[in-house]
C-alpha cells in the first residue's frame, strides 16, 4: 500500500499522543525506576534493597496473596458475567433499561460506592437492630451476624472483591455486548440451522468470532486488578488482612514518604503486567 | 417445541431479572437511605420503609436540601462540566487518530510504540504527581483548567488507545483496501470510513473517560487546587463531611446528586452502542 | 442542533482557559462540615478586618496533597496538620517557617501555658501554634441511667472494676467501645493504651514509650495493652464483643448509652464527641443527659494525668499576608470564634469561658487548666509509619484476636526502621 508522505501522516496521527505519554507517563516512570534504588529521601544510593523489602516483607507477601485472589476472582467475575449479560440482554424487549442498571455503579464515584456498600455490609451485634441488609437476611435465616470485612482471609477479600466485580461488570459488559452485536447475524443462523444447540452455538460460533475483544477486555481487567487501589483504601484500607500492592506503595509513598520504597514497589507492579502486555502484543501480531 | 421455547424464554428472563435485582439493591438502599433522617439511618435499617411505605412522615428532604443549598454547589457543578467536557473529548479524539495510525498505517516500530502507549496502562497515577506538578508550577499551569485538561487527556489515553486500536484491527482488511485502491486519501479514509464505523467504540469510550473525569477527586485537588471557583462538584461534596466523619449521611444524597449527570449522558449515547458495527458496509 | 452545541463548547473552553486560581492566602487541611464552616467565620472575620482574601483547601487526603505541593513548589501557606509527627518531619525537611519572627513572642508568653510551646518546638525552633485543644482522658456516661440503677461515678481503677462486675451481674454490659474510622482504624485504641500508660508508667516512661527510648515489647507497653485487652477482647465487659468493637464507627460507639434502655454504660472518648451525641440526639441536655468523669487513676502514684491532642497550624511560605494571618489565629478573638462554635477547648488563656456552648465544655476546659501532668497524644507524636500505621493496625489486629507478642514485635520492627535514631535499647 503506498502512501504519499507517510511519514508526515504518521507525524500527524501518531504525534499528539506520543507527546503526550511521553510527557505525563513516560518520563515519570523513568523517574521512579531510577528513584526505587535509593533511599527514603532519595539521598543514598541503596541497589537492591528496596526491592527485597517488597518480596520480602510479611505485609508485602500478603498483598500478593491478596492481589492473587483478585486477580482470579475478579477477572473470571466481570468478564464472565459482562459476556453472559451481553449476550442474555441483546434476546429481550427491556435492553437499554437492563444496560442502564449494570452498568449504574460505574457511574457513583468511588466513595459513593463506600457508603452504599456500608448498608449491605455493616456488623452490628444481635441485641441490636441492623443496618446492614446481608446481616438482616442471615438473622431472617436464623444465623448470626457477621463482620463481612472483617474476618478474612477468605471473607473479607471476597466481600471486597464483590464490590470490585458490582462495579466493573458493566464495563466489560459495554464492550463485550458492542463486539456481540458486530456478529453477522448469518453465522449464527447458519449455525442454528445445521442443528446446532444454544450450548455450540456459544462455543463454536460466537466464542471465536469475539476472541479478540474478549482477550482485551480479559487483559484490561488485569491491569485494573493489579492497580486496584480505591476501593480497598476507601472500605478498608488493607485492614484485617486485606491490602493490596497499590495500597502499600500510596502509605509508603505519601504518609510514610519513603519514596525509594513505593518506587520500588511501583516498579514490582510494573513489571507483573509485562509479561501480559507481550502475550497480548504477540497475539494480535499472530492474529493479523 | 413450543413448550420448549417458552421454558427457555422463561429462563431467560427470570436469570435476567434475579442479576438485575442483585445488582441494584445496593444503589436502592443508598437510595432510600438518603431520603432518611439522620437519627434513624444509624439506628434501624433501610428495608424498614417497606413496612410502610406510604408514612410520609419517615421521609425527609433535608439531605437534599442540605447539599443543595451549600455554599458554591452551582458552580462546582459547572466546574465540573468544563472540566469533565474537555478533559473527555481531547483524549478521546486524540486516541481515534493515534488508533488509526497504529492500525492501519504501516510503518517501521508500529508494534513497538503501540506496545509502549499499552503498557503504561500500568502506571500508578500517584507516581506522576510530582514531577509533573513542578514542571506545572515552572509554566504557571498549576491552578488552572488547562493543566487539568493537559493531565486528563494523557492519562486517558492509554486505555482508549488499547481498545480503539482493538477495534480497528477487528475491521476487515479490504474495507480499506477498496478505499485506497479507489484513490481515497488517508485523511479521506480516517473521517469518511473509520470514524462512522466506529461510532460504537468511541460512544463506549466517551462515557468511560467522562464517568471516570467527572467523579475524579485527587487529580483535580493536585493539579487545580482546591480553592472555591475552581473547585468540581466532587470536591464540594466531600467538604460537606466533617474531618471525624460528621455529617457524613449527607454523602448519600450527594452521591446521588453527582450520579445524575454521568447516567444522563450514558441513557443518550445508549443508541449509539446498539448500532451494529458492519451494518451495510460490506456488500455481496 | 450541532451548531448549538459546538457554541456551547467554545464557550465553556474559554472560560475554562481563562481562569486562574488568584492570589490570597492558602490554607490546606482535613476539615469538612461544620469545622469547615466554623472555620469559615474565623476567615472572614479577618478577610472584613484587613482585606486580604483566605481560601481554604480540604482534603481528607492531607498527607498526599500536602506532599505533593511541597515537593513540587507550591505548598500552601499554611497547613492544620493532623500530628506531631508530620510537623517535626516538616520542620526537619526544612520546610516550615520558623515562628518566633513571625507571632509576638512576649504576648505569646504571657498568653500561653507553657507546654504549648514545647510541644510545638523541634530541636529548639517553634513550628506550630496551637488554636484549640480537645481532652482525652474522659469517660461518658449516662447520669440518669447511672442513678436508675444505682451506680455511682468510680474515682479509682477499683472502683472502676467493682462498678464493671457490677453491671455485669446486673444483666447491663459496662463498655461500648468503637475502632472503625475508615482509613485510620485503631486511633481510638491507642488513646486507651496512651492513657493507660501514663497511669501505670508514668509521665516519664511515657514520653521514652513515644520517643522510642524503650521498645514496644517492653513490659510496661505490653501490661498496659493487656489492661485495655481485659475490657475490649471480653464479650462481656464491651457491648458486642470484640468482633462490635472493631466493626463500629467511633462516631456510633457512644449510642448504646442513649438508647432506651441503654445498652452500655460507659464511653471512653475525647471531648470532640460532644458534636456527635448532640447531632444523634438532639433531645439530651448537657451535664444531666449526658456527662464524664476523668478516666480513674490505676496507679496511686501516678495520679490523673491528662491526655489531648490539639489542632496546631504550621507556616509554610514567607507571604506577608500569610504571616499576619497566622498573628490573627493566635489571637483570643479569633479562637474564641473558633471554640465556641465547635465546642473545643480554647488554649489561650484570656478566651473568655463564656463563649462555650455549655457548662459542660467549660468543666472540660477546666480539666485541661487544672491538670498537673499533660501528655500530647502519643500516636500524633510518633513519626507517620508508627503513630498513623503500625499502631492503629496493631490495634485492630489485637482486637480482632492476635497474639498480643507478635502484635508488639511487628509494631516495634516498623519502629526501629522508623526512628531516625534507629533501634531502642533496653
Amino acid at each position: 500500500m503506498n502512501i504519499k508522505n507517510k511519514k508526515w501522516w504518521v507525524a500527524l496521527f501518531l504525534g499528539p499522543a506520543l507527546f503526550f505519554i511521553t510527557l505525563y507517563l513516560l518520563y515519570p516512570l523513568l523517574h521512579t525506576i531510577v528513584i526505587s534504588f535509593f533511599d527514603k529521601r532519595s539521598e543514598a544510593f541503596v541497589g537492591l534493597e528496596n526491592y527485597i523489602y517488597s518480596f520480602s516483607s510479611p505485609v508485602m507477601r500478603a498483598a500478593f496473596r491478596n492481589n492473587l485472589m483478585w486477580l482470579v476472582f475478579f477477572t473470571i467475575g466481570t468478564v464472565g458475567l459482562g459476556l453472559l449479560f451481553a449476550i442474555l440482554v441483546d434476546r429481550v424487549k427491556y435492553e437499554k433499561f437492563a444496560k442502564t442498571i449494570i452498568f449504574m455503579p460505574m457511574a457513583i464515584s468511588f466513595v459513593g460506592a463506600g457508603v452504599v456498600w456500608k448498608f449491605i455490609y455493616t456488623y452490628r451485634p444481635v441485641m441490636t437492630e441492623q443496618i446492614g441488609l446481608l446481616n438482616q437476611l442471615v438473622i431472617l435465616f436464623g444465623g448470626k451476624p457477621q463482620g463481612w470485612l472483617l474476618r478474612g482471609p477468605w471473607m473479607n477479600n471476597l466481600a471486597l472483591i464483590f464490590v470490585g466485580i458490582w462495579i466493573w461488570t458493566g464495563f466489560s459488559m459495554v464492550i463485550l455486548s458492542a463486539a456481540y452485536k458486530g456478529i453477522p447475524k448469518e453465522l449464527i443462523e447458519a449455525a442454528r440451522v445445521d442443528g446446532a444447540n444454544e450450548w455450540r452455538v456459544f462455543l463454536n460460533v460466537i466464542i471465536p468470532s469475539m476472541a479478540g475483544t474478549i482477550i482485551s477486555v480479559m487483559t484490561t481487567m488485569v491491569i485494573n486488578v493489579l492497580k486496584i487501589f480505591d476501593i480497598v483504601y476507601v472500605m478498608t484500607n488493607g485492614n484485617y488482612g486485606t491490602e493490596v500492592i497499590a495500597n502499600r506503595m500510596y502509605k509508603e509513598m505519601f504518609q510514610y514518604r519513603n519514596y525509594g520504597r513505593a518506587s520500588a514497589i511501583a516498579v514490582v507492579l510494573f513489571l507483573c503486567i509485562i509479561p501480559v502486555i507481550i502475550l497480548n502484543i504477540r497475539r494480535e501480531k499472530g492474529g493479523n | 417445541m413450543a413448550l420448549r421455547k417458552a421454558s427457555a424464554r422463561f429462563i431467560l428472563h427470570s436469570v435476567i431479572i434475579i442479576s438485575l435485582i442483585i445488582w441494584i439493591v445496593p444503589t436502592l438502599g443508598l437510595l432510600i437511605t438518603s431520603f432518611r433522617p439522620a437519627e434513624e439511618v444509624n439506628s434501624t435499617g433501610w428495608w424498614t420503609v417497606f413496612s410502610s411505605p406510604l408514612d410520609f412522615t419517615k421521609y425527609t428532604l433535608d439531605n437534599y436540601r442540605q447539599v443543595i443549598k451549600a455554599g458554591g454547589m452551582g458552580i462546582a457543578f459547572k466546574n465540573s462540566l468544563i472540566i469533565t467536557v474537555f478533559g473527555t473529548l481531547f483524549p478521546v479524539l486524540i486516541a481515534a487518530f493515534a488508533a488509526f495510525g497504529l492500525s492501519r498505517l504501516y510503518f517501521r516500530g508500529r508494534s513497538f510504540i503501540y506496545a509502549l502507549i499499552v503498557s503504561l496502562l500500568v502506571v500508578p497515577l500517584q507516581l506522576t504527581f510530582i514531577p509533573i506538578l513542578k514542571l506545572y508550577n515552572i509554566l504557571n499551569l498549576s491552578g488552572t483548567f488547562t493543566g487539568l485538561w493537559l493531565a486528563h487527556t494523557a492519562y486517558g489515553l492509554p486505555l482508549a488507545v488499547y481498545i480503539l486500536h482493538n477495534f480497528f484491527q477487528s475491521l476487515p482488511d479490504d474495507l480499506f483496501e477498496a478505499a485506497f485502491i479507489d484513490g481515497a486519501s488517508t485523511w479521506t479514509v480516517f473521517v469518511r470510513l473509520a470514524l462512522p464505523l466506529s461510532v460504537p467504540a468511541l460512544a463506549s469510550l466517551f462515557i468511560f473517560q467522562f464517568l471516570w473525569v467527572w467523579n475524579d477527586l485527587l487529580v483535580a485537588l493536585i493539579y487545580l487546587g482546591g480553592s472555591g471557583q475552581v473547585a468540581p462538584l466532587t470536591m464540594r461534596l466531600t467538604s460537606l463531611v466533617g474531618s471525624h466523619g460528621q455529617d457524613w449521611h449527607l454523602l448519600t444524597s450527594a452521591a446521588f446528586i453527582s450520579m445524575l449527570m454521568p447516567l444522563v449522558i450514558f441513557f443518550s449515547l445508549q443508541r449509539y452502542f446498539v448500532k451494529g458495527i458492519l451494518a451495510g458496509s460490506v456488500k455481496g | 442542533m450541532k451548531r448549538c452545541v459546538a457554541l456551547l463548547l467554545v464557550f465553556l473552553l474559554i472560560s475554562g482557559i481563562g481562569v486562574f486560581a488568584r492570589e490570597t492566602v492558602t490554607v490546606m487541611g482535613v476539615w469538612g462540615g461544620v469545622e469547615l464552616e466554623a472555620f469559615e467565620k474565623v476567615m472572614e472575620t479577618f478577610e472584613a478586618a484587613t482585606g486580604i482574601e483566605v481560601e481554604f483547601e480540604g482534603t481528607r487526603d492531607l498527607p498526599t496533597l500536602l506532599t505533593t505541593r511541597i515537593e513540587a513548589g507550591n505548598p500552601p501557606d499554611i497547613v492544620v496538620l493532623t500530628g506531631l509527627g508530620m510537623m517535626n518531619d516538616l520542620a526537619n525537611d526544612g520546610v516550615l517557617v520558623e515562628l518566633s519572627n513571625v507571632l509576638d513572642m512576649k504576648k505569646f508568653a504571657e498568653e500561653y501555658n507553657p507546654v504549648w510551646r514545647e510541644l510545638a518546638t523541634y530541636e529548639g525552633g517553634l513550628y506550630g501554634l496551637y488554636i484549640s485543644a480537645d481532652v482525652k482522658s474522659l469517660v461518658w456516661y449516662n447520669p440518669k441511667a447511672f442513678a436508675a440503677n444505682g451506680y455511682e461515678v468510680p474515682g479509682t481503677w477499683e472502683e472502676l472494676e467493682a462498678l464493671s462486675k457490677r453491671m455485669i451481674a446486673d444483666g447491663n454490659i459496662p463498655w461500648s467501645v468503637g475502632m472503625e474510622s475508615g482509613a485510620a482504624s485503631g486511633w481510638p485504641g491507642t488513646d486507651w493504651i496512651e492513657d493507660i500508660m501514663l497511669r501505670t508508667a508514668g509521665p516519664e516512661v511515657y514520653d521514652q514509650w513515644v520517643n522510642h527510648d524503650i521498645p514496644w515489647t517492653d513490659a510496661r507497653v505490653k501490661r498496659a495493652f493487656e489492661i485495655f485487652g481485659s475490657i475490649v477482647r471480653d464479650e462481656a465487659y464491651t457491648w458486642g464483643g470484640p468482633i462490635a468493637v472493631n466493626a463500629t464507627n467511633f462516631n456510633d460507639a457512644v449510642a448504646p448509652l442513649f438508647m432506651d434502655p441503654p445498652q452500655a454504660f460507659m464511653h471512653r472518648q475525647a471531648s470532640f464527641i460532644t458534636s456527635t451525641i448532640r447531632e444523634n440526639n438532639p433531645n439530651l441536655v448537657a451535664g444531666e443527659d449526658y456527662d464524664f468523669f476523668p478516666f480513674p487513676p490505676i496507679e496511686e502514684e501516678y495520679g490523673t494525668p491528662v491526655l489531648g491532642a490539639a489542632d496546631m497550624v504550621s507556616l509554610l511560605t514567607e507571604k506577608p499576608a500569610a504571616k499576619q494571618f497566622m498573628r490573627f489565629l493566635a489571637t483570643p478573638g479569633a479562637q474564641s470564634i473558633w471554640v465556641g462554635e465547635l465546642g473545643k477547648i480554647g488554649v489561650n488563656k484570656r478566651i473568655n469561658p463564656n463563649v462555650y456552648p455549655d457548662e459542660l465544655t467549660a468543666k472540660m476546659a477546666a480539666v485541661l487548666q487544672d491538670a498537673t501532668v499533660f501528655r500530647f497524644d502519643g500516636s500524633d507524636s510518633m513519626p507517620g509509619a508508627v503513630g498513623s500505621g503500625a499502631f492503629w493496625t496493631g490495634i485492630v489486629d489485637y482486637v480482632n484476636g492476635e497474639d498480643l507478642d507478635s502484635v508488639l514485635e511487628y509494631i516495634e520492627a516498623v519502629a526501629d526502621e522508623t526512628y531516625t535514631g534507629g533501634a531502642a535499647t533496653d
